[in-house]
């Protein structure tokens, strides 16, 4: 077991007993993200002399004594999260050379227990994609099959866990960016509660649904991880004031008795043999668990994705409008007054998919469409929320899966956009919902593929979910298994 | 053809709250450009917006004191617009919940009361300003972002308006308003208090309103005036022409008197509102809007009533006191002092006024004769220790000094003389100086008194008490 193998909560034992130096772990997964980045493509930016001087700030805490469970962890960031002095691409060419005077709210909470902060992974371009392939620094290569996508849009968080270049990660999540690719990478990803995680200094795509949440090697680092990242956050008025409870001290609750609830709009015809098997494996090992499944129903499901691509897309074509050129980031050159500077410095920044969904969500905003179609919109997202709800009347958790399908390949999709937002249609309608699930590895297809088991909680019920996924890991194998790299 | 124009107008008062609405950046002008922003009114990705309490409280102030409902679930929207000024891209503003409703102002113009709707008062940012100067080597326009996310109150009037003469009534009583209220410094010059005028012709006689232009770019009350009747005179000779007026957008240009145009309906922004996600609705419930009103100051239309009814001040007197809420203030509390009110009123629109006005226009806040000091001097003169022409002296040299009146009399010796000994030799030695004029007066030009009087007190370097004065002339006069 290599260093860059371990998890939060192993590292942590060895660094507190002195077995290892942060400086050591941290040049330990340096190290490994020299060695195999270059196949994965999962940083965007690597910040070695930096790490190396938090490290060292680490080993300094860890010897006075003064250790938190992420103290000298060597993690990585989206980049789509704000950090000061360190550029923040969002995975666009508008930002590429973009270097924030500020830190945002989950990093300086990161940064305050000791996180050594290693680089910024690669995503898709302000979120905006579920393969990874819409950045501008160039698709993530899936560590099981480099010939797969990671899944998107924080596939470089997710392909960083599978390839062991980071011990944890921090992703987003606006419409299951975290979960799909935590399924595809065969990690867990956790998508909390909106207004759980603090959104500031988290660059905006779609601000009703963004949320801040961890990818990790286990169910035990995604509860701590995420106890060190949530919590009200005056700076966000959208986060709530909710105590966050000892994720870590619930993990052991157990299933018995527990209610889980199987949608049976998720459980279609077409959904892919390999994803199927799993799920069934899966249910079988709740029920010998204790647990209680029986059958629901989300009847508005068939209308989430459709909802989402209004919803979201409106907010961004908002959210977007910031990069002018005017105040930071790219700027056209060799222009003729404002509006050809505005044109042409946003038709060079943004990629194809970015401007298809401002296109998108201006139209859906436009007098005269607005009613049709966000008005509308809203009111299909009440109805899924509602939908949840009632669910939750009946049982305590959701078990879905992730992706209708194992990871596709790079380029598959991409000719069909269509197609390539279809797949993530079970993990969408909790985005819609504001509530939060979990993707947890459930094995792997006949290609060897990894595929991913959602558990669905009730609003702020972050605890449940990473108990019922706790009772399922330590049941199973399949979160052990190495990517072959 | 006689036209009769309609006027409605959009106020955009700047609130006088420490920070911004939306971060924790200063508000205070003139400082050194982009000095005042942060990651939130700058724009930056992932920076947050967090609403300023006050902001609320100040528009709740406003619209109780212009008869609004308050709204009780406020939403705010997202104004999408590109321009330079406009950091994020849209503008944090409110659409079709504004937090005040249905209210209205009365005005007087010639002597006619007359009541104007008030459509909505709605919370909003301000964006920052371009900088086109001339700065050696820099072509470019510079933006200057302080200004940016300061917050505004948007107050919207109904058409409501008439004439010139009435939307200048409007606007005063409202500018007197926001004033009292203490939200805004009302300073024009500086776009603190900003008004767009949207003006149109009709028919006389007809209902049926006739196509607008908005006025924007207007500093002054004296410009408000200057232009709208530009545009009257501009819209009249198009109807009269037979044209017809464009919906649009003029620029009001101060130098020329004149409008110009600045965009046609077809160029006018689609802003595609919708409910601003980064920000939770806010909820007013009737206690807030109780506490808030708890705090309301007396009005100047209740207090120039009670000055009336109670103090029995004449309505003019009434209108000039309370025309700033500070002249009131210190008007009432004088009156607290010396409970005299018409002759208080008297000294505050006399002397008071007098000197500050050839002080520089000096406010009365920060006047050297305070309240209390005034009172004093008003005292001595009642108690007759100095006569109302030495007070005037005496106030002089308090403004000069700062000194207490008593202190003054005392130094200058100004006690007032009403020893009948002392001010019949001085009578004595008038008339006899005067012979002529005393046989004037005997043979029946009476009007030869006021000249022994002024005599008198001349002699008494004004000390002499006037009413000792004239009892003793006539005394010996008709004796």
């Amino acid at each position: 077991m290599e260093i860059f193998d371990l998890t939060i909560h192993e590292l942590h034992e060895k660094l507190k007993a002195k077995e290892v130096s942060s400086v050591e772990a941290t040049r330990a997964m340096l190290e490994r993200i020299e060695a195999v980045d270059g196949q994965v493509n999962a940083y965007i930016t690597v910040t070695p002399e930096q790490a190396l001087v938090e490290a060292e700030a680490a080993d300094r805490r860890i010897a006075a004594g003064d250790v938190a469970p992420l103290t000298g962890i060597p993690v990585g960031l989206k980049d789509i999260f704000i950090t000061k002095g360190i550029r923040t691409t969002c995975g666009s060419r508008i930002l590429e050379n973009f270097v924030p005077p500020y830190d945002g709210t989950a990093v300086a909470k990161l940064k305050e227990q000791g996180a050594v902060i290693v680089g910024k992974l690669n995503q898709d371009e302000f979120a905006m994609g579920s393969s990874n392939e819409s950045s501008y620094f160039g698709p993530v290569k899936n560590p099981w099959n480099l010939e797969c996508t990671p899944g998107g849009s924080s596939g470089g968080s997710a392909a960083a866990i599978a390839a062991r270049t980071a011990t944890a990660t921090l992703g987003t999540d606006t419409g299951g960016s975290i979960r799909q690719p935590a399924s595809h990478c065969s990690c867990v990803g956790l998508k909390p509660t909106y207004g759980r995680v603090s959104r500031y200094g988290v660059i905006a795509y779609a601000s009703s649904l963004d949320q801040v949440g961890p990818l990790t090697r286990d169910v035990t680092d995604a509860a701590l991880l995420l106890g060190a990242v949530a919590g009200y956050d005056p700076k966000d008025s959208t986060s709530v004031n909710t105590p966050v409870p000892d994720y870590v001290a619930g993990l052991a609750t157990g299933v018995k008795g527990l209610k889980i609830g199987l949608p049976k709009q998720y459980f279609i015809e077409g959904l892919d043999p390999d994803v199927k098997r799993a799920m069934d494996e899966a249910i079988a090992l709740y029920k010998s668990l204790g647990a209680e499944l029986r059958e629901v129903s989300l009847p508005h499901t068939e209308y989430a994705v459709a909802t989402y691509y209004l919803i979201a897309t409106a907010e961004a074509s908002s959210n977007l409008a910031r990069y002018d050129g005017v105040r930071f980031g790219h700027r056209a050159e060799d222009v003729r007054g404002l509006k050809e500077m505005f044109a042409k410095t946003r038709a060079e920044g943004f990629g194809s998919e970015v401007k298809r969904r401002i296109m998108l969500g201006t139209y859906a905003l436009s007098s005269g469409y607005y009613d049709a179609y966000y008005v509308k919109a809203q009111k299909v997202r009440t109805l899924i929320m509602q939908d949840f709800l009632n669910a939750f009347q009946e049982v305590d958790v959701l078990l879905t899966p992730i992706a209708p399908t194992p990871p596709f390949k790079i380029g598959e999709k991409l000719a069909d956009p269509l197609q390539m937002y279809l797949s993530d249609i079970f993990t969408i309608p909790v985005n819609l919902a504001g509530t939060c699930g979990i993707s947890i590895p459930a094995g792997f297809s006949a290609a060897g593929l990894p595929i991913g088991l959602q558990l669905i909680g009730k609003p702020f019920g972050e605890a449940t979910i990473l108990s019922t996924a706790y009772a399922f890991e330590r049941e199973t194998q399949w979160h052990l298994k190495k990517a072959p790299l | 053809m006689k036209y009769q124009v309609v006027i409605g107008l959009e106020v955009h008062t700047q609130l006088t709250t420490n920070t911004k609405i939306f971060c924790g950046c200063s508000t205070r002008f003139g400082a050194e450009p982009n000095s005042q922003t942060c990651p939130v009114c700058l724009g930056f990705p992932g920076a947050l917006p967090v609403l300023n309490k006050q902001v609320v409280e100040n528009a709740i102030l406003a619209g109780l004191a212009t008869n609004c409902s308050i709204t009780q679930r406020n939403v705010f929207a997202r104004k999408n617009y590109f321009y330079p000024d406009l950091p994020k891209g849209y503008q944090i503003s409110q659409f079709d919940l504004p937090i005040c409703q249905h209210g209205h102002l009365d005005i007087e113009v010639d002597g006619e009361r007359k009541r104007i709707g008030i459509t909505r008062i709605h919370m909003e940012e301000d964006a920052g300003k371009l900088v086109h100067a001339d700065i050696p080597g820099v072509d470019d326009s510079c933006v200057d972002l302080n200004r940016a996310c300061t917050p505004l109150l948007e107050i919207v009037s109904e058409p409501d308006m008439r004439s010139p003469d009435e939307a200048i009534a409007y606007l005063k009583k409202l500018h007197q308003i926001v004033m009292y209220l203490g939200i805004c410094d009302g300073n024009l010059e500086e776009g603190s208090f900003r008004c767009d005028a949207n003006v149109s012709l009709m028919p006389v006689g007809s209902t049926v309103f006739g196509t607008r232009a908005e006025l924007k770019n207007i500093n002054s009350f004296k410009f408000i005036k200057q232009a709208i009747e530009y545009e009257i005179e501009r819209q009249a000779e198009i109807l009269d022409d037979g044209g017809k007026v464009i919906q649009e957008t003029r620029l009001f240009d101060p130098n020329t008197g004149t409008t110009r145009s600045m965009r046609g309906k077809e160029e006018a922004h689609d802003y595609r509102y919708f409910p601003d996600p980064d920000l939770v609705p806010v909820l007013i419930p009737d206690q807030w809007i109780e506490d808030v009103r708890a705090t309301l100051p007396e009005l100047p239309e209740a207090k120039r009533a009670r000055y009336v009814a109670e103090l029995g001040l004449p309505e003019y007197d009434a209108e000039v006191l309370v025309s700033s809420r500070e002249l009131a203030a210190y008007y009432e509390e004088t009156v607290a002092l010396f409970p005299q009110a018409k002759t208080v009123s008297n000294w505050v629109m006399g002397e008071v006024s007098r000197a500050l006005n050839e002080d520089n226009n000096r406010s009365i806040t920060d006047c050297p004769v305070t309240p209390a000091l005034l009172a004093d001097l008003l005292k001595l003169m009642e108690k007759g220790t100095i006569s109302g022409k030495i007070a005037k002296t005496v106030f002089d040299e308090m403004y000069k000094s700062g000194k207490a009146p008593e202190k003054i009399v005392e130094e200058k010796g100004l006690v007032q003389v009403s020893d009948t000994g002392a001010i019949e030799a001085m009578v004595d030695e008038v008339l006899n100086n005067n012979p002529a004029q005393v046989e004037q007066y005997r043979g029946g030009k009476e009007t030869v008194f006021g000249f022994f009087v002024g005599q008198v007190m001349r002699a008494s370097k004004g000390k002499a008490n006037p009413a000792v004065v004239n009892e003793l002339l006539l005394k010996k006069l008709q004796g």
